[in-house]
């Protein structure tokens, strides 16, 4: 049974908005800061959960990005509407990426994001459907 | 503001400087020394950063400036710009050794260094160990002066004529070592009326033919005068404090690793533009970036002395650098997230117009102090004066607010 959250917060998130890119990482920092989780922890959150964000701008049209706090741990999950991941042993793999020019341009797409995911996790989990969409779910422990 | 007195969260200030800055009645000003406090010392040394050039005109040469500055009672005044010469061609060699993470970070704003130990603990192993250049430059006038007149450590005082009040704690606390070799500092916005009427009594062009000062440390106050002091290939200066938060979160994600430097300063232009000063900051970049154009292209150090003085140590901070978080809203975490879930409950009754009224700086930050305790709802005048117009019977949206919040 998982435990009772004692803090939940979604995001939406934009594809292709590189405006607001970023924002929903850069408050969950803040939030986790704020309630006093310690440094170390917070920035592995904070890597991850820009890491699965920009993964959401670059190449789906849009997603939710939920925060959960509960006494044991803290959770991070993304659902997108988007192309979806054919091969995920293959996309979990370091350099491996399918940016286009114009995203490596922007100094996106190195194929390190779901990898650096997974590094930053206490536990990861990852389901895609082609032509649906992806979902993530990042664990940290408290 | 609290009582008409402004009360300063100790453990969340990072020394910018911004309050003093934002306060137009004056109701902030730092703690700086006074002339008095030096009368314990038998000789008096001026140290002088190029931000005090660039508060006068620009034919006012920096050595006519140095003159004045012990014309109004300084024994001696000395030029920091020199040693920043020096301190560059430490950071190149230190560059040039270094095989760690990247980008490594000049260590030299303290608000940024205080920034990073409370928001980015995991960027402290990326400040460059050197010491700053006023220290470098205390140090060497003090060895000298005990040389020249026999005089003991104690009885020469050093005194930096500080372009902020970052520099001011910085000296007063250091954070690496045990004391600062400088023994105070006075606000250069103090000594500029002082200095103006003592300049204007001198003739300008008859102290010395050559300019002593010179060398590319006179840019250094400059947002970016590091930056272009360095054989570094590749590097960035950032000026203000939210774009620094920006490239720090950069940096954080591990996304400038190709980036060897980067000059990170509070203030956005630098120390040219610190809350110290009354140049302004665009004028004193202007004065200072044509004394560079003149006087800034001759070295005023020795390369390969600099390089042997750096295998010797003679610039490296020994030491570690401890984070220092801000205080979280509650030490355990089910009781920080239902302080936060009541803080956002607060703020969302608030006007939310920060008109500052309450004494605090924004709404948010009211709702935070009410929360917290320390402050109440009826601070707010714009939530009691609507509560003054409520018919009498009628439910108060005060009362509730008050027993919701507050228990």
């Amino acid at each position: 049974m998982p435990s009772e959250p004692l803090f939940c917060q979604r995001f939406k998130i934009h594809g292709r908005d590189f405006v607001d890119a970023g924002k929903a990482s850069i408050t969950i920092k803040g939030i986790l800061r704020e309630i006093g989780i310690d440094p170390a922890l917070i920035r592995r959150a904070a890597i991850a959960s820009y890491e699965a964000e920009m993964n959401v701008v670059l190449y789906a049209c849009k997603g939710v990005m939920e925060l959960r706090v509960t006494p044991k741990d803290i959770r991070v999950t993304v659902e997108d509407e988007g192309p979806g991941i054919p091969d995920i042993e293959l996309a979990m793999q370091e350099g491996y990426s399918t940016a286009s020019d114009e995203i490596r341009e922007m100094g996106f797409g190195a194929g390190m994001g779901l990898s650096n995911i997974k590094k930053n996790a206490d536990a990861f989990s990852i389901h895609s459907v082609v032509g649906k969409g992806t979902a993530l779910e990042i664990t940290f422990r408290l | 503001m609290r009582q008409g007195k402004a009360e300063i969260l100790e453990d969340r200030c990072i020394d910018c400087g911004e309050c003093a800055r934002a306060c137009r009645h004056n109701a902030i000003i730092p703690q700086t020394s006074s002339f008095t406090d030096f009368s314990k010392f038998r000789h008096t040394v001026a140290l002088i950063s190029p931000v005090l050039y660039g508060q006068f005109r620009k034919d006012t040469l920096p050595s006519t400036i140095l003159a004045g500055v012990r014309k109004i009672g300084f024994d001696d005044a000395c030029d920091v710009a020199c040693a920043s010469e020096a301190v560059s061609a430490a950071i190149d060699e230190y560059l040039a050794s270094y095989r760690g993470p990247l980008p490594l970070l000049s260590p030299f704003c303290p608000t940024i260094v205080r920034l990073i130990q409370a928001r980015y603990p995991s960027l402290i192993d990326l400040l460059i160990p050197i010491d700053s250049p006023m220290e470098i430059a205390a140090r060497d006038v003090r060895n000298k002066k005990m040389k020249e007149l026999g005089l003991r450590r104690d009885e020469i005082g050093i005194i930096y004529l500080t372009p902020c009040p970052a520099k001011m704690v910085a000296i007063k606390y250091p954070l690496r070592k045990r004391a600062s070799h400088i023994d105070g500092a006075i606000a250069i916005s103090d000594i500029y009326r002082p200095l103006l009427s003592a300049l204007s009594d001198m003739n300008n062009t008859g102290h010395e033919i050559e300019e002593s000062v010179r060398g590319m440390g006179l840019g250094w106050p400059v947002l970016g005068g590091q930056v272009s002091s360095l054989r570094a290939e590749s590097s960035l200066a950032v000026g203000g404090l939210g774009d620094v938060e920006r490239i720090l979160d950069e940096i954080e994600r591990g996304r400038l690793g190709d980036i060897q430097f980067v000059e990170c300063q509070a203030c956005a232009q630098g120390c040219c533009g610190g809350s110290l000063t009354v140049g302004g900051p665009y004028v004193t970049r202007g004065t200072i970036l044509s004394l560079v154009a003149r006087f800034g292209k001759a070295p005023c150090q020795d390369r390969a002395k600099i390089r042997e003085l750096y295998q010797k140590r003679y610039f490296s901070l020994p030491g570690k650098i401890s984070s220092r978080p801000f205080a979280p809203l509650d030490k355990d975490i089910a009781k920080a997230i239902e302080k936060r879930k009541r803080i956002q409950e607060a703020h969302e009754g608030l006007p939310q117009i920060n008109c500052g009224a309450c004494g605090a700086p924004t709404c948010l930050s009211f709702a935070e102090d009410v929360v917290l305790g320390r402050a109440q709802f009826e601070d707010c005048v714009v939530l009691t004066a609507k509560q003054a117009r409520t018919p009498v019977g009628a439910s108060s949206g005060l009362a509730s607010k008050r027993e919701v919040l507050t228990q």
